[in-house]
């Protein structure tokens, strides 16, 4: 709030004081709930791997090449499936925005209702089509493209596909929001200034549509650091991300400091990437 | 900047949206050079035929020429028309020397020429020190400018102005006015202005043609249109009118519904139906002559305008020069007009 509102002078400091609390009370349930069943449990956690006193599970976390290859991995996975969700994102939110309020309704529908249904029902879904007998493979064989079946599951391309099918929502409705914010009129303007097609969209959609992709792939790819069933799913143990390895730790070697000093630094590693997301969006918004 | 603008002509445009048609068969002559008003109320198809002529909209049947050649299935980049939009269509993301560059990009031209040229457009439109300033940061009149040196910065053929000065107060508005008369004339660009402001038309155009539900009412000279205007809706909607309609009972004369004769000097042939047009300013003395009452009284500063209620139940807008003390509503006046400032059509 700028130092010229009326509200923030003295004289108006008590009733916005007022104001204030009077606004914190209906949130309280919600608040409390947070606190009690989020806020406490994650800092109890977290708790556990200093419980020795010493840092030595964030050394072992950090130091070792073995765990070392697991946050390069998820950052690796995370980045991948960003881009992908990126390049089919951008003409689903596009088009959606673009065509007629008919088609603009079966698109949301077709983007939206995924986003309704259970991730592990689709996660499983996946496994019935993606496996060495699934649907996929079977009609490949069928129609004669492939003669041995496809490795589809258990490894990077199953749980690529299915982290992708599962997080394109996010990427696709903001870059919708973005492209039906451009006024329609700037892409009139650059045609009738002698843009192309291709120039229209490189030179006005693309660097206006800007925040919209950055939102969508911020989202994606903080999702994506955390992301658990369908990689444990799809990758079948095989393909290694930190959530996967810190439920490891926690059902196999009921290693439970390890786990919460692996935690810790996920929940580190995506404050900081959503942090410096937010830091650019700012900057970009002032300049 | 040398000139290469060309005429505009558009044969028997028509364009339907659904039930509603928007250009009926829309004719229209533009010479090279000249600077032609599309003057209509919001509604009465304007905008759709400039976004025609741009090539943002493709008719239903008809043409587009410039300069001869059939435009009419062109799209829009390869038509070199500079455009000026209604809110100014400035890349908000682009600074205004960017912006302005931005059609020479698109036609590929060096870097040294683009500079070159946004320098001198910048200059017309007396903005030189503004090159890196971003739209937003910019004064409405100062965007205007920004999007009519865009418009004409790579020579276009043809300029168009879609309503570009609704959203400037008055004063900015009329200065802005005279600054497109002023660079119009200086670059003989060959321009179509669309205004539902006829006070904005009668300052900046050659001629105005009346636009009213898809169709042109007439093209004519200014004055032309002011003082001998077409039909009832060109009158009423192009400056302050007294329309009456009546029938020619003999040569010279007028016999309006309510009764009243009017002598004219309009030749009409006897037994025709007319109408009739006085503009409030005209009245004064004459032989045709009025008393009434008066029911409202304005002082407008320069002018005093009335209502009159004259005796045989005609009602009249009549505008006199302000001379003693203001008339008390109710007070009956006696005014008259000649016969030459009775416009019959």
């Amino acid at each position: 709030m700028s130092s010229s509102t009326p509200f923030s002078s003295p004289v108006f400091g008590g009733a916005r004081c007022f104001v204030k609390v009077r606004g914190f009370l209906p949130a309280l349930p919600a608040l409390i709930l947070l606190f009690c069943f989020f806020l406490f449990p994650v800092v109890r956690m977290l708790g556990f791997s200093v419980e020795a006193g010493t840092l030595d599970w964030y050394a072992k976390a950090l130091g070792e090449g073995l765990y070392l290859e697991v946050f390069w991995n998820t950052f690796e996975i995370a980045m991948i499936v960003t881009a992908v969700c990126l390049l089919l994102g951008y003409p689903v939110g596009f088009l959606i925005a673009t065509t007629t309020p008919g088609w603009a309704t079966l698109g949301f529908i077709f983007v939206l209702l995924p986003l309704w249904t259970s991730v592990l029902v689709r996660t499983y879904a996946w496994m019935v089509l993606l496996g060495r007998n699934g649907v996929f493979n079977r009609w490949l064989i069928d129609i004669g493209l492939v003669s041995d079946p496809l490795p589809l599951l258990n490894n990077f391309s199953g749980v690529l596909i299915g982290m992708v099918h599962v997080l394109l929502p996010y990427m696709v409705l903001p870059i919708y929001g973005a492209v039906r914010r451009l006024d329609p009129a700037l892409v009139s303007a650059a045609q009738g200034l002698g843009a192309s097609s291709w120039r229209v969209f490189w030179r006005v959609y693309l660097p206006l549509t800007a925040p919209g992709i950055f939102a969508g792939a911020t989202i994606v790819f903080v999702l994506s650091l955390g992301f658990f069933i369908t990689p444990a799913l799809l990758g079948g143990g095989k393909v290694m991300m930190l959530a996967v390895l810190i439920e490891q730790q926690i059902h196999q070697t009921l290693n439970w400091p390890f786990a919460a000093a692996l935690s810790a630094v996920l929940l580190a590693l995506t404050v900081g990437v959503y942090s410096l997301a937010q830091l650019f969006t700012r900057q970009e918004a002032r300049s | 900047m040398a000139s290469r603008s060309a005429d505009l002509e558009v044969e028997g445009l028509v364009k339907r949206f659904g039930e509603v048609v928007a250009l009926d068969g829309v004719s229209l002559d533009i010479a090279s050079g000249e600077l032609l008003t599309i003057l209509g109320p919001s509604g009465s198809g304007k905008t759709t035929l400039l976004k025609v002529v741009a090539g943002f909209e493709t008719p239903d049947a008809g043409a587009v020429k410039v300069d001869g050649i059939d435009i009419t299935t062109m799209p829009p980049a390869k038509r070199d028309i500079g455009m000026v939009f209604q809110n100014y269509a400035l890349f908000p993301h682009l600074t205004v020397a960017r912006n302005v560059a931005f059609p020479l990009e698109m036609r590929n031209a060096p870097r040294a020429e683009i500079d070159k040229r946004v320098g001198e457009a910048l200059n017309l439109v007396e903005l030189k020190g503004f090159e890196n300033r971003l739209p937003r940061q910019l004064s409405g009149g100062q965007q205007q400018r920004v999007a009519l040196a865009r418009a004409i910065v790579f020579n276009p053929r043809l300029l168009l102005l879609d309503e570009p000065f609704g959203a400037l107060d008055r004063k900015l508005r009329e200065t802005m006015q005279l600054e497109v008369r002023r660079l119009q004339r200086r670059l003989g660009l060959t321009t179509v202005f669309i205004t539902h402001d006829q006070e904005e038309a009668l300052v900046l155009s050659d001629r105005i043609a009346v636009m009213n539900r898809g169709a042109i009412q007439q093209v004519a000279s200014t004055t032309e249109i002011y003082e001998r205007p077409a039909n009832d809706f060109v009158a009423d909607f192009v400056g302050e009118s007294n329309i009456f309609h009546g029938t020619v009972t003999e040569t010279g004369s007028v016999t309006l519904e309510s009764g009243r004769r009017l002598l004219i000097t309009h030749s009409a042939p006897v037994g025709s139906r007319v109408g009739v047009l006085m503009r409030p300013e005209r009245f004064g003395r004459g032989p045709n002559t009025f008393n009434g009452e008066i029911r409202e009284a304005v002082y407008l500063g320069s002018s005093l305008k009335l209502r009159l209620a004259c005796d045989d139940g005609l009602e009249l807008i009549v505008r006199l020069p302000v001379t003693g003390p203001l008339p008390a509503s109710g007070s009956r006046i006696s005014t008259g007009i000649e016969p030459e400032s009775i416009h019959v059509f």
